[in-house]
């Protein structure tokens, strides 16, 4: 649709929610708001409805920058043939099998 | 019942058959794709995808979501008649847990390419469509009950599948949703319990009412039967749709007329009946005609739901220019679009 | 149909009644909003708003619905959907109609500023009850006082409209603040037993708060008139009678129906 309709509409923005000490902060989706202040209380609303004394992030959509899909294979297929790294190449007496 | 987005586009412009021209770069980025989804791998927003798939996901999520938002008028028409504080609270919760759905359902859609405003204008001009169920009115408290009871039930039954689904942040707003939505039938069914259990001869026969009536809407939330739902094949190749509209409705009717008894009311399909062969319930017909009216816009509450829909819209828009308006007056650095 | 009851008369009951029925009815007002809000998210935060203020209701209720040994006499429900007009002490504010959405941040923005300052004094009651249902009640308030006030400042600094239609609820509502601050032998009586403060203490704080509101939102409050509302005295204004009709509805026609 046309570039006015573009400019009326609230922003989106991407929320984060650590729901416990010790935890990360987890990406639970997005709302639309009109500012910072209001994204985070409308996070609150949305997003934590059930939950007490947790940490809550959000952050412009058009923020985010992100990592091209199409690029995949040269940030992470080098990893495929160090199998060294992944702990299942190694095998260990019984007794260490929970490590 | 919101894989009936699908199933109308058979009657809708015609898709049907009409194959457009492929380079054999397009046709080696489709196998691929195709091989993605036999191997059971999840698509994410930014991963190649046939045009089609991307149409089709976009238009059953954004109707699943404004399905949510519509959803919630029905039962907020009796949030001030609550009979009880605790009726009061619990329904309130829920249509917000609704409202809350149908936001983690438009955001989905926007990882897709498109927005919030467009999806809404798609609605309010009748170009996008919500579950049908939600045309019936809400005549009674027991209403209320019956529909946590049979509209969710039936919602959950075709909401679980989804959790698999093929397209990833449609997969996770679906757990998401299938979490919280956990409550909802349970407490439909408990408050019409206490009312059969506890209750008095009146409140009972509200309950037989409303069961009447919402029975057989219910039955037609799968959509109609597989025979006529051309485009559900190429949905269920695409990991989209997960299982057939008459096996989750057979599903279903096995699942509630166990609980109708426990319950102690009557189901109005005088054909309803164990089939020992089959081990499953055989039931009466059910009346597609009414069920193309009531998508085609001729249904008890069509109007008035899209109605208060575009009203609370409308009315709305000064407050939304407002709070831009201040945003971008206190924060000159941000982006409003 | 139904009987209504009548609640103790005491001082002590009143009291609690009036604090009650003002969240009880404000609860119900919000609840209005329900699928009509100008935008999803905020229909969720109203309705938020509307079930903090209808819990903090029913632990009221049903704490003044007990005999002052500690009995059961009348239940939550049996308070809230069965009195008489004339035995709801709620302020007149909060019966208001819902008006647009300016009507409602102010009105939430005043309200929950009264109630903060309220709940902080009542968390010291010498009933350890209400003090108990004030220390978690005062941490939604000042939510609700946040979250109100943040719209007040974005609608009364957005557009021309917004302020206009900031400025008409103002006007409509600073009136019927006035019943918030008087004070009588019902809140002399509490302040004596220590159950809670006079409701004329909270005057002073409670304007210091709401200039400072509106003095950053670039709005005047209306000078002060004559013009008194008496709902704490139970004589409401005509909008009361539509809202209890709805509300007691189901409970009044279905007698010793089991919910």
């Amino acid at each position: 649709m046309s570039n006015t309709e573009a400019s009326t509409e609230w922003p989106l923005w991407e929320v984060f929610v650590r729901s416990k000490a010790g935890l990360d902060h987890k990406h639970c989706g997005s709302l639309h708001a009109a500012d910072a202040k209001l994204a985070i209380q409308l996070a609150r609303d949305v997003y934590a409805r059930r939950q007490e004394g947790i940490s809550i992030w959000v952050v412009p959509s058009n923020q985010i920058v992100a990592s091209d899909p199409v690029d995949k294979s040269n940030y992470f297929d080098p990893m495929e043939d160090k199998v060294y790294r992944h702990p299942t190449f190694y095998a260990l007496p019984d007794a260490l099998n929970h490590m | 019942m919101y894989t009936q987005a699908m199933d109308t586009l058979a009657r809708e412009a015609g898709d049907a058959g009409l194959k457009p021209v492929r380079s054999a770069e397009d046709m080696r980025l489709e196998e691929r794709f195709d091989a993605r989804i036999d191997a059971g791998d999840f698509i994410e927003a930014k991963d190649w995808m046939p045009a089609h798939y991307r149409k089709t996901l976009l238009r059953q999520i954004s109707q699943h979501a404004h399905s949510e938002i519509v959803g919630m008028l029905p039962e907020g028409n009796w949030v001030t008649r609550a009979p009880t504080l605790k009726r009061k609270l619990i329904l309130l919760a829920k249509i917000q847990d609704e409202a809350g759905h149908g936001l983690y359902l438009y955001s989905a859609a926007e990882t897709l390419g498109t927005s919030r405003d467009q999806m809404l204008a798609a609605l309010h001009t009748g170009k996008a469509k919500y579950s049908s169920i939600f045309n019936y009115p809400t005549l009674t408290w027991a209403d209320m009950g019956t529909v946590g009871w049979l509209v969710d039930g039936a919602a959950i039954m075709n909401q679980v599948p989804i959790c698999r689904c093929s397209y990833a942040p449609y997969a996770r707003a679906m757990i998401r949703i299938c979490r919280e939505e956990s409550f909802h039938q349970r407490q439909g069914f408990e408050a019409l319990l206490t009312m059969m259990q506890q209750g008095t001869e009146a409140q009972r026969a509200m309950v037989q009412d409303a069961v009447n009536r919402w029975w057989w809407p219910c039955l037609m939330m799968f959509g109609p039967p597989d025979a006529e739902s051309p485009n559900s094949a190429q949905s269920m190749r695409w990991g989209i749709k997960r299982v057939s509209n008459d096996d989750l409705r057979q599903k279903f009717i096995d699942a509630t007329v166990e609980q109708a008894k426990l319950l102690g009311v009557s189901l109005p399909d005088p054909e309803l009946k164990w089939n020992e062969e089959r081990q499953q319930h055989d039931h009466g017909p059910i009346d597609w005609a009414e069920f193309w009216a009531v998508v085609g816009g001729d249904g008890p509450c069509n109007q008035e739901r899209l109605g208060a829909r575009i009203k609370a819209w409308d009315d709305g828009a000064w407050v939304r220019e407002a709070a831009l308006a201040h945003a971008r007056k206190h924060t000159p650095q941000q982006q409003a679009a | 149909m139904t009987a209504s009851v009548h609640p103790r008369q005491d001082a002590s009951a009143q009291y609690l009644l009036r604090l009650a029925d003002t969240c009880l009815i404000l609860g119900q007002r919000l609840s209005e909003w329900c699928g009509h809000a100008p935008i999803i998210e905020e229909d969720i935060a109203l309705s938020n708003t509307a079930l903090d203020l209808i819990g903090q209701a029913r632990a009221l209720l049903t704490h003044a619905g007990r005999s002052e040994a500690g009995s059961p006499l009348l239940d939550e429900d049996q308070l809230a959907f069965l009195r008489e007009e004339r035995e709801y002490r709620n302020v007149t504010l909060v019966e208001l109609p819902r008006g647009d959405f300016a009507f409602t941040v102010l009105r939430n923005v005043m309200v929950a500023s009264f109630l903060k300052l309220l709940w902080q004094r009542l968390a010291s009651s010498s009933d350890a009850e209400l003090a108990a249902i004030a220390g978690k009640a005062v941490k939604e308030a000042r939510y609700h006082q946040q979250h109100a006030g943040d719209w007040v400042l974005r609608l009364a600094g957005g557009t021309d409209e917004s302020r206009r239609r900031t400025e008409a609820g103002l006007a409509q509502l600073w009136r019927y603040t006035a019943e918030l601050f008087e004070a009588d032998a019902i809140d002399d009586a509490a302040a004596a037993s220590g159950l809670g403060p006079r409701w004329s203490e909270l005057r002073e704080p409670w304007l210091a708060e709401m200039n400072q509101l509106l003095a950053e939102a670039q709005l005047s409050a209306p000078q002060d008139s004559a013009f008194r509302s008496t709902g704490k005295r139970g004589v409401h204004s005509e909008h009361l009678g539509h809202m209890l009709t709805e509300m007691q509805y189901l409970q009044r026609a279905f007698p010793g129906g089991v919910w």
